[in-house]
């Protein structure tokens, strides 16, 4: 295959590397807005679905959100932010980054937290514990699971957002795929796009690996030994996600 | 706003009835083209994932390796994804239908799989009890029990498929995306917001269709007052 010793050839080549626009520097423009994009995201949305999901209140937002989210594409939106008088740079970037990566974390931590077995909340109440007690104590530590596939879910839209902002003459790793499309140089393109598959891959893994190691029931069972009896945890799905597909009865009250 | 004056050509405006009259035939065009790409690429999809979940859902091994294959490629953004097609597809039409097609598979065969699994066993006991066979078992019991899950699939997997295509502008491919990639080089806002705003409805209108299809279906699912399908998570694209 005449196609992968270019690839490897480009990869190798230091100038490819090192320089104004070489890897280095837009693999460092990708990680650093995302990071910051995600932060943003987490401040906003966290506590919004935390406090949404204990109060069993906005389910509607909180699941729907999700839905306009997936309908708008992404180039679509960072298109028209770049037409308009601001016109592309990090802070709007940032701001699409945002804008992507709120749906996920929304509606994962209200499933997270409103799915806490209510009984163990009633305990929690009759122990005494006030709202936010049984929210911090009680259904955060359970929930950490579903928040945690949101965070990852955020994560993984924000970098695949952040490579489509090349598009629309935005920094980051997807300049290397753009300017390979435009100047129809595919040993480019190719390199530019596996080096995007390899870190969205690593977000992905990390993240997962994250969730098994912050989960504090896994935790517990890993450390009072019996870790093979673990219950396996809740898990999102696509009926998390759809309008109507899931009973969302108890939003109402 | 010169809305009808026909100015607003002139001056760039973000809405401009003149730009939908005089182009319609490009954006009926477009749209066209849009709505091909998003059915062949989810048909193609279903018709994979639908064997390949029976196939594999007595192993737990090859489910599992599956579900983590589906994962991995589903984090891949599409512009990589499409990128990394190049090499094997070429710069082709094709590239941009193998790239939806396999983004639609990862979220179908996870919603067939859990569909699947969601099926009662003692409704498995009694259809077998009946006198049923492995095959009409799945034809006429499990698929159908299954169909909520799948089409809580469909859904996610369309609407998905429908911003996603947007990005196949690059090989000309992209249906309303090759006007918005028009409008962005031509600084030409009605033009984006236009096919922008023609995509969302798109993609509303796939999943009004699909709610419909959907109860027509499975009308058993209108009476039960509980029902609790499967579960996998989509993105935007």
């Amino acid at each position: 295959m005449k196609t992968v010793s270019d690839v490897v050839d480009w990869l190798s080549d230091a100038d490819h590397w090192w320089g104004a626009d070489g890897i280095a520097v837009r693999t460092a423009q990708h990680v650093e807005l995302s990071a910051i994009a995600l932060a943003i995201v987490l401040a906003v949305a966290l506590p919004l679905a935390l406090w949404l999901g204990h109060v069993k209140k906005g389910g509607f937002l909180a699941i729907n959100i999700t839905n306009v989210g997936r309908a708008v594409p992404t180039f679509a939106l960072l298109t028209l932010l770049a037409l308009t008088s601001v016109g592309i740079g990090d802070q709007t970037v940032i701001l699409a980054l945002v804008l992507f990566g709120i749906p996920p974390v929304l509606t994962s931590a209200y499933v997270g937290v409103r799915e806490v077995d209510q009984q163990v909340v009633e305990a929690a109440r009759g122990m005494g514990m006030t709202g936010f007690q049984q929210l911090r104590r009680v259904e955060l530590p359970l929930a950490v699971p579903l928040v945690m596939d949101g965070v990852r879910l955020a994560a993984v839209q924000i970098v695949a957002t952040m490579t489509i902002a090349a598009l629309v003459a935005g920094p980051g790793l997807g300049r290397i795929i753009s300017r390979g499309f435009a100047t129809q140089d595919r040993p480019q393109l190719v390199s530019g796009a596996l080096l995007v598959v390899v870190l969205a891959l690593l977000v992905e893994g990390g993240l997962a690996w994250l969730r098994r190691v912050v989960d504090p029931v896994r935790r517990a069972y890993r450390a009072s030994g019996d870790a093979g009896e673990l219950p396996p945890g809740p898990t999102l799905g696509v009926a998390d996600f759809v309008g109507g597909a899931r009973d969302t009865t108890d939003t109402v009250s | 706003m010169n809305l009808r004056t026909g100015n607003c050509l002139q001056a760039n405006s973000w809405i401009c009835g003149k730009f939908i009259t005089t182009r319609e035939h490009q954006l009926t065009a477009a749209l066209q083209q849009h709505v091909v790409l998003t059915v062949e690429s989810v048909l193609i999809a279903l018709a994979i994932s639908l064997p390949l979940a029976i196939a594999v859902r007595r192993s737990r091994h090859a489910t599992g390796g599956l579900l983590g294959l589906a994962t991995a490629i589903y984090a891949v953004p599409s512009l990589a994804l499409f990128g990394v097609l190049v090499p094997i597809t070429g710069l082709r039409p094709a590239t941009v239908l193998v790239g939806l097609a396999l983004y639609s598979l990862t979220i179908l065969i996870r919603s067939v799989l859990t569909g699947l699994e969601s099926v009662p066993p003692d409704v498995v006991e009694a259809a077998r009890g009946m006198g049923m066979g492995r095959a009409r078992l799945l034809l006429r019991v499990e698929l159908p029990l299954a169909l909520p899950s799948i089409f809580a699939g469909l859904r996610v997997a369309t609407v998905s498929t429908v911003a996603l295509a947007t990005i196949g502008y690059l090989i000309g491919e992209g249906g309303l995306g090759n006007l918005i990639a028009e409008g962005l080089t031509n600084y030409f806002k009605a033009e984006v917001l236009t096919a922008s705003v023609l995509c969302v409805a798109l993609a509303v209108a796939f999943d009004v269709v699909l709610v419909g299809l959907q109860r027509a279906v499975t009308p058993w699912t209108r009476t039960r007052t509980r029902t609790r399908p499967e579960r996998v998570v989509g993105r935007s694209s």
